[in-house]
């Protein structure tokens, strides 16, 4: 009698998991890095992690809807004459024409400016559409410099000089050659067709002291006027924000690993750079230790969904938010109304992360003429400012069930977390305990 | 004429001086003297006016101009002329990194040399060098024109797209992609107009060899590996 071996149920590796293997064939098919738009997919502790107290025997709590909770924020106002008054913490973060199509950037801006915030301009100049839908700009000044000029630079309401975007801290960027339409490439001064590198430093200057005089240049240039944001990547947080405080920034504006990316390599993205929660605190205590919390204004994006991510952000000492990938969902981006189109693609609505390559079913990462006339840029705009209200009254309704009249005395006393990873990070005890990890306690 | 003595007056009045000049007409000239390697010096001017200078600035002298034309009777540090529109800007001595940075127009001449990164990233501006460059310079250059009498760097034009380069001594080394071309009757052309514009009378162009793109990575592919 021969022996059969008994089928067991067939075991996938967790190491050589179905996407790992797809990856290993497609880089063996094609010879280049995946190239991807968002960013980390991959689980890191987050907001989630995170829960607040409330209020109790200790602590009384403001009445909902009757006892003012403020939610306005002031940018600027270390050097700037004409800094940025928001009426919400919450602002839209930098994101290029040729990225994004032209009605996306006008939606963007009418959804902004009717909550009463900020929209920003990304790689690749200022547009019509976004200046003129926008009540308050704020112009990137990245390393590549494409479509910098001086006339967009003085009708900016603020500057923000990028050195880095967590997605990749220490990256440029990649827009591949068939997004290239005439107007992006007249934009950008380089010839259609071609795969135009965002370079990752700047060309005209190296380091904290020369960025010093680039801002002391700046601000000549604007007479003073707009508040200089200095943008980086969530990758050592504590001394970039120092550095950038004695740079001479305004605002310094962090973004760790999830926030999101028109292109870059997706080995970047998922292995550069450190989950936002991880940098807050350090950033905190760099602005702590020079004496400018609050004085240099700190904006953090990456990942922010809610008004519970907007509130834990604050509480643990963010003077505001920034986001991306939620504005342009917002406004229809990875709509499962468009599933059949994502299915053409080999994706579904709600993956789709292949921004770079302007076949965007939604229109809004796309420069093809038919599918961005999809985005109607009243109406997403009306999505986008629903849905910042929306998150403006979440977090004010946390902040009051905490006893605060402003959003900002939201503070990390107000907070637990769920694990220790995330009681670590954020610098608060885990539930249940007086413990928080790596500062002492039981 | 306006004067602006650095020694006893604050840069931010002479800024704000050249800021709210009076675009419709030609406005006064205005002399600059012991800018005593001051950053900033004349920075985002927009309008048709000569600015002269007496000694040497810092960093990104005439940064952004738009139509002025900026004369340093003395050396420029690091970025002067950076990002430029339109206008001419003229350094009597040296000048150091980043010359023309990212600049989109008007013209810029070195009558000394130039150090490295001359020309990085420029988008649309004429440069003219009487002396010599740096090493990197053209770096990732757009479109535009880079002229140089001696000789340049290590690295010339890496990466760069467009822009077209003129040196008429030797070139120690070419960066990636950068390739020496053929001088066509357009580029001689092209050449007697930029020497004429930057005063130069005594080199003929066909002394210069053009330098340009070969464009075989404008496009990415697996197959350019080494470069890589």
């Amino acid at each position: 009698m021969t022996y059969k071996n008994p089928v067991t149920t067939p075991r996938k590796s967790a190491t050589f998991d179905d996407y790992t293997l797809s990856e290993i064939r497609r880089a063996a098919a094609t010879g280049i890095y995946d190239i991807r738009g968002g960013g980390a997919k991959r689980r890191v502790p987050h907001f989630d992690d995170l829960l607040f107290l409330g209020a109790s025997m200790s602590r009384y709590p403001l009445e909902g809807y009757r006892e003012k909770c403020e939610t306005a924020v002031t940018l600027g106002t270390r050097f700037a004459k004409k800094p940025i008054e928001l009426k919400i913490p919450i602002t839209i973060a930098g994101m290029s024409f040729g990225s994004l199509s032209g009605p996306a950037k006008e939606a963007l801006g009418r959804g902004a400016s009717a909550a009463g915030t900020s929209t920003t301009t990304g790689d690749g100049g200022m547009t019509e559409e976004e200046r003129g839908h926008s009540t308050q700009l704020v112009y990137q000044y990245l390393p590549s410099r494409y479509g910098m000029n001086p006339r967009d630079l003085k009708r900016a309401d603020a500057i923000e000089i990028v050195i880095g975007q967590g997605a990749k801290p220490g990256g440029g960027g990649m827009l591949l050659g068939q997004k290239i339409s005439d107007r992006v490439a007249e934009m950008r001064n380089l010839p259609m067709g071609i795969d135009q590198r965002s370079a990752c430093r700047h060309p005209d200057w190296t380091g904290p002291d020369d960025l010093e005089i680039k801002i002391q240049e700046i601000r000549e240039i604007t007479d003073w006027e707009k508040p200089i944001f200095i943008k980086v990547g969530g990758a050592r947080p504590y001394y970039d924000v120092a550095l950038a405080v004695k740079a001479g920034a305004d605002v310094i504006v962090l973004d760790g690993m999830q926030g999101g990316t028109a292109a870059t390599q997706e080995v970047f993205i998922e292995h550069v750079g450190q989950p936002t929660l991880a940098c807050i605190r350090p950033a905190v205590k760099a602005l702590q230790d020079m004496g400018m919390h609050r004085k240099v204004q700190l904006i953090v994006s990456g990942g922010i969904r809610n008004g519970a991510d907007v509130a834990k952000a604050l509480a643990l000492g963010a003077d505001a938010v920034s986001i991306g990938t939620a504005a342009l969902v917002a406004i229809g981006d990875n709509d499962p109304k468009w599933e059949a189109e994502y299915n053409e693609l080999g994706t579904t609505a709600g993956a789709y992360d292949d921004w770079h390559e302007g076949r965007d079913p939604a229109g809004i990462t796309t420069q093809d003429a038919d599918l961005m006339k999809r985005v109607d840029p009243i109406a997403a705009g009306r999505r986008l400012a629903n849905y910042l209200k929306v998150m403006t009254l979440e977090a004010q309704t946390i902040a009051r069930a905490c006893g605060k009249n402003h959003v900002h005395n939201l503070e990390p006393e107000d907070l637990c977390a769920l694990n220790i990873e995330a009681a670590a990070m954020a610098g608060v005890p885990l539930a249940g305990t007086n413990w928080v990890p790596g500062q002492g306690g039981f | 004429m306006p004067v602006f003595d650095l020694a006893t007056t604050e840069l931010r009045a002479l800024n704000q001086a050249l800021h709210a000049l009076d675009k419709s007409g030609v406005p006064e000239d205005f002399e600059i003297t012991n800018p005593r390697g001051a950053h900033a010096v004349a920075v985002g001017i927009d309008a048709p006016v000569n600015v002269t200078i007496n000694g040497s600035v810092g960093y990104y002298c005439a940064g952004m101009n738009e139509q002025a034309t900026v004369t340093v009777n003395g050396n420029a540090g690091p970025g002067v002329a950076e990002n430029m529109m339109s206008g001419k800007v003229v350094i009597k001595g040296d000048a150091s990194q980043y010359a023309g940075a990212t600049a989109h127009g008007g013209l810029l001449v070195i009558e000394g040399n130039a150090s490295s990164r001359c020309g990085i990233s420029m988008k649309g501006v004429d440069i003219v060098v009487k002396g010599n460059i740096g090493h990197m310079s053209a770096f990732m250059a757009q479109s535009g024109n880079l002229v140089v009498l001696g000789d340049a760097g290590d690295a010339l034009g890496d990466s760069l797209y467009e822009a077209r380069l003129f040196v008429r001594g030797t070139v120690k080394s070419l960066g990636a992609d950068c390739e020496k071309k053929e001088m066509r009757a357009e580029h001689i052309e092209l050449l007697t107009r930029l020497l004429a514009d930057a005063g130069i009378t005594d080199v003929k162009p066909e002394e210069f060899t053009r330098y340009g793109s070969a464009r075989t990575l404008y496009n990415f592919s697996v197959d350019n590996f080494d470069a890589y």
